[in-house]
């Protein structure tokens, strides 16, 4: 090996320095930030005005931040804002939606996980016919089925009920959850598997004590898909239920919307950020898992 | 080590860490004009990341690279007049095999007579010039790795850097592209540097070895060099399969002493007095003779028989000696059985002693 | 365990239906679904777009292609195809435009990626009843953007869309693009970062700009991201339904009515159900349209590779 001294490292030498402030860095982030802003900018507003007096709202500046700060708004929309003559405030929304939300993730996930385990590792003649149509029939508008779906549910004696709506999503959650599932479980090692049924263990013990506990992961994923997209759903939760079981999306909606009385935005907006609070907080604390949730949901298997 | 005049590549101690980790550390590294450098060593030890430095596709931390007398520590990787090839091919999918060569070129503005000439003659040298019109997914792999190796080519350049260019073939094809990677270097005499962990690419196609471990080059030496005189245990044992035979002991005047026996080690090459103390003996099983053979050795042991691998051209035999396994290397008709004794013997000239603290050749 | 021992002397074949009973059993709810809810309630809305339907249950009567005649000719179903185009148009355009190009910057090894990647993503966790009443209250002519603007010395600023029929679609394109456009942008970064590093290296090597790497080299490899992609704004515009509902009700007048909520509100409203039924087909039609095609390309046409 050739002995170079310290010394003679003349020129150039190390890492090549690098301007921070180049024109394509300067580029890259002031379009990021911008944008940033522009999406920030909505949130910031709602939360602005959400904060401030009706007569400092009529000031007309929804940028400026409030000066003086009120959680009036806030109060009214949860406890007092009105609904027709209902002035209940959206707090039996939010509970409507709990009472929702929870039994559907449930069942929803229960179902189609037991549904893509049986598809992956137990497959039957037909079996990929019927996933097919299922998943085909993901991509058929919901107006296209809403109505022979209520009928059905008249007749089931569900129609208008909590659990008929409860019925109306985990039936509109099967495509997404049981493709979850199954690529889920279809990328889990074979042998496993093969191993158990050869120690003599059956189709629910495999599921049970081999392939749940190995799919903490994706049952996560699969939680906060359904929970974010039931939430937030609108369209089941009008035309499925009563007045009196309508969730929060719906509520908010006739709150805001109402045509007769004087508009107050601020409670408005307390109300509307409210609603998005739910999925906001699952989204902030779940983070990848989010991502991940989503993209599997998107980028096929 | 002669001083290399005028090297058509020199990497003046380099470091590149990423944050607290070093990957490279204060390495120094000379090649010739024209010389085929094999980087070897298993994974992580630096040999992808020296070569990624070198084309200038991560930044280093400290020291310098000079490339055909150019200090190019800053220069972009498309100023360094270097040509790569990737594991992966890394060829352009829409675009045809005629495509793939001249899409630099074009980008470069370089005249159109000029690029249909360059690419004749490198799809002439590579042989494929058949499939100039078709896209790499119409290729096997083999031909798919001729297009990478051509698109180098084009770039007219002194120096190839190759990244583990033919881990991702078969067995037979990666043989083949093997000899033709040799026969291209005959034929065009550029420097070439090679990274791989296959030590029998690195034996056939190196005119020096640099064996890397931990981020630092532990030999670089011609293949022959690093075979006969490893500069430590690790090379020993990295070089050769099966791995060479250990002895564990003491050395002490002319004399390696341990459980089996104690060694003459007359005639073994020193570069001067050995120390006394502690050492391994290392053997390499194709340095050992067996049945009448043996009873020639200054060296001799009888051995049992525990295994036999037939290879055809050779027979493998795992013989145990006072508690000690070791690997023969026989002639491919011999005949050996489980159980049966075996007498082998081998020369002080070929053994090779290490320091048993520093591993360092002694 | 006891059972399985009987069975053994008997050597009987099992029978057909009963091998894999649990897992069949399992797929119970799923064959349900595909049948009678995603084929059975599908065909039957179908069926029932060639009858005279107003009011279920109902004595039925063929009247062939009479409802979507009808159809047609209403100026409120031609003014929600007219708004469907401009907001898909719209979106599409915009969404892969913006969304490939947040996923091309955030690619470029930033400082703070997953701080900007949060930022972006975000409005994709709201509802777009959430995301039509935020932007209704900042597009607010008299508290919003206008008067803001107004009340900084442009006096003349004019900015309602909401409130103009001409433009109240692109008000909600504006909301629309803000909810969803962060989540094309990150399926186009997860396709991205799913480029062989190997490749940007050798174009690197071979001194290509990056800008030019792609639009020659990267966009072509990503095939396949795009047109899931393109598949999934696709279905997303075709569903827009709350955001309009949430935003604008669907005026002034009629001028940003939809498709989805046509059907909803012949359905639920205005009792006239044989014009539901007809729109609801129509809309399955053009998903059909743009499903097809995709299905060919992923399914038919490519079987060698992955």
């Amino acid at each position: 090996m050739t002995e170079v001294s310290h010394m003679h490292l003349d020129g150039p030498r190390g890492k090549k320095p690098k301007k921070r402030l180049s024109p394509t860095n300067i580029m890259i982030y002031s379009t990021l930030f911008v944008v940033a802003a522009y999406y920030l900018l909505p949130l910031y507003v709602m939360v602005a005005t959400s904060l401030k007096g009706m007569p400092e709202v009529r000031l007309g500046n929804i940028f400026s931040p409030p000066v003086d700060v009120t959680f009036d708004p806030w109060v009214k929309a949860w406890a007092e804002a009105c609904t027709g003559i209902n002035c209940e405030g959206l707090s039996r929304g939010f509970w409507n939606s709990v009472r929702i939300t929870v039994p559907s993730v449930i069942a929803s996930i229960a179902i189609a996980s037991v549904n893509g385990y049986a598809l992956a590792n137990w497959r039957f003649k037909g079996a990929d016919v019927f996933f097919t149509i299922l998943i085909f029939g993901a991509f058929i508008p919901y107006q296209v089925m809403i109505y022979p779906m209520v009928i059905l549910l008249r007749e089931l004696g569900l129609y208008g009920s909590l659990w008929g709506l409860v019925l109306v999503h985990s039936v509109f959650g099967m495509p997404i959850l049981t493709l979850l599932f199954r690529n889920y479980f279809t990328s889990l090692p074979e042998e496993l598997f093969k191993a158990a049924r050869v120690d003599g263990a059956g189709f629910w013990r495999i599921y049970l004590q081999i392939m749940l506990p190995m799919s903490l992961p994706i049952f996560v994923v699969a939680m906060i898909l359904q929970v974010t997209g039931i939430w937030n759903d609108f369209l089941f939760g009008v035309i499925f239920t009563k007045p009196e079981f309508y969730p929060m999306t719906v509520q908010l909606n006739n709150i805001v919307n109402a045509v007769q009385g004087v508009k107050e935005y601020n409670v408005n907006m307390a109300a509307t950020l409210l609603t998005g609070l739910v999925p906001l907080t699952i989204y902030f604390i779940s983070g990848k898992l989010f991502v991940r949730g989503i993209a599997a949901g998107a980028v096929k298997g | 080590m002669d001083q290399i005049v005028d090297p058509s590549i020199s990497i003046k101690h380099l470091d590149l860490s990423f944050g607290v980790v070093n990957v490279l550390k204060d390495l120094n590294l000379d090649v010739a004009k024209g010389e085929f450098l094999v980087l070897l060593g298993s994974s992580g030890c630096g040999k992808s990341t020296l070569l990624n430095c070198i084309a200038g596709l991560l930044d280093i931390t400290d020291g310098q690279i000079h490339i055909g007398g150019r200090n190019v520590t800053w220069a972009e990787p498309a100023e360094r007049g270097i040509g790569m090839v990737f594991q992966s091919y890394a060829l352009y999918p829409q675009m045809t095999v005629e495509g793939n060569l001249t899409f630099g070129l074009r980008n470069a503005r370089v005249p159109k007579e000029h690029i249909r000439e360059k690419v004749a003659k490198a799809a002439k040298t590579l042989q494929i010039e058949p499939l100039l019109k078709r896209k790499p997914a119409a290729l096997s792999g083999g031909q798919r790795q001729r297009v990478a190796i051509g698109r180098a080519l084009v770039r007219d350049v002194d120096v190839f850097l190759f990244d583990e260019p033919l881990s991702n073939l078969d067995a037979k094809l990666r043989a083949d592209l093997r000899v033709e990677i040799k026969q291209l270097h005959q034929t065009l005499g550029n420097t070439m540097i090679y990274v791989t962990h296959d030590q029998i690419e690195a034996m056939t196609l190196a005119d020096r070895i640099a064996i890397m471990r931990g981020g630092k080059i532990l030999q670089l030496d011609s293949p022959n060099e690093i075979y006969n005189r490893p500069s430590c245990k690790y090379v020993a044992e990295f070089i050769g399969s099966p791995t060479m035979n250990f002895f564990e002991g003491t050395v002490s005047g002319r004399t390696f002493a341990c459980p089996q026996g104690a060694f003459s080690i007359d005639g073994y090459p020193s570069q001067g007095d050995i120390a006394p103390g502690s050492a391994w003996l290392g053997i390499r099983p194709e340095h050992i003779a067996t049945g009448p053979d043996a009873a020639d050795m200054p060296i001799r042991l009888t051995c049992d028989v525990e295994l036999v691998e037939p290879l055809g051209s050779d027979t493998l035999v795992r013989v145990t000696a006072h508690c000690q396994q070791l690997w023969v290397r026989m002639d491919g008709q011999a005949q050996a059985l489980p159980g049966s004794q075996l007498a082998i013997g081998f020369q002080p000239s070929l053994i090779n002693l290490f320091d048993k603290t520093t591993e360092a050749r002694l | 365990m006891s059972l399985a021992n009987s069975g053994q002397g008997t050597a009987r074949r099992p029978n057909k239906l009963l091998r894999n009973l649990p897992a069949k059993i399992a797929s119970i709810p799923m064959v349900l679904t595909a049948l009678v809810v995603f084929v059975g309630c599908t065909l039957w809305t179908i069926y029932h777009s060639f009858t005279g339907s107003r009011l279920l249950p109902a004595p039925e009567k063929w009247v062939g292609l009479d409802q979507y005649e009808r159809l047609w000719g209403t100026r409120r179903w031609l003014v929600s195809i007219e708004n469907l185009a401009l907001y898909g148009a719209g979106s599409l355009i915009f969404s892969l435009v913006i969304g490939f190009t947040l996923a091309a910057l955030l690619d470029r090894k930033i400082r703070g990626e997953a701080v900007f990647r949060t930022i972006f993503l975000y409005p994709f966790a709201l509802s777009f009843i959430v995301t039509g009443l935020a932007w209704q209250w900042i597009l607010n002519p008299d508290f919003g953007l206008q008067s803001v603007v107004q009340g900084w010395g442009w006096a003349g600023f004019e900015f309602n869309p909401l409130n103009d029929r001409n433009t109240v679609m692109y008000g909600v394109l504006i909301a629309g693009l803000w909810q969803g456009t962060g989540f094309i942008m990150i399926v186009l970064l997860a396709g991205l970062r799913g480029i062989d590093e190997d490749i940007w290296k050798a174009t690197r090597i071979e001194g290509i700009p990056a800008w030019k790497t792609y639009i020659v080299v990267i966009i072509p490899m990503m095939r396949a991201t795009f047109v899931t992609v393109l598949v999934l704004i696709a279905s997303g515009i075709i569903k827009v339904y709350d955001l309009i509902v949430a935003q604008t009700s669907g005026g002034p007048g009629i001028a940003s009515e939809v498709p989805a909520k046509y059907v909803i509100e012949r359905m639920f409203q205005s009792q006239n159900l044989g014009q539901g039924f007809a729109a609801s087909t129509m809309m399955l039609l053009s998903v059909l349209i743009v499903l097809i095609p995709w299905a060919y390309l992923e399914f038919g046409g490519k079987k060698k590779h992955d």
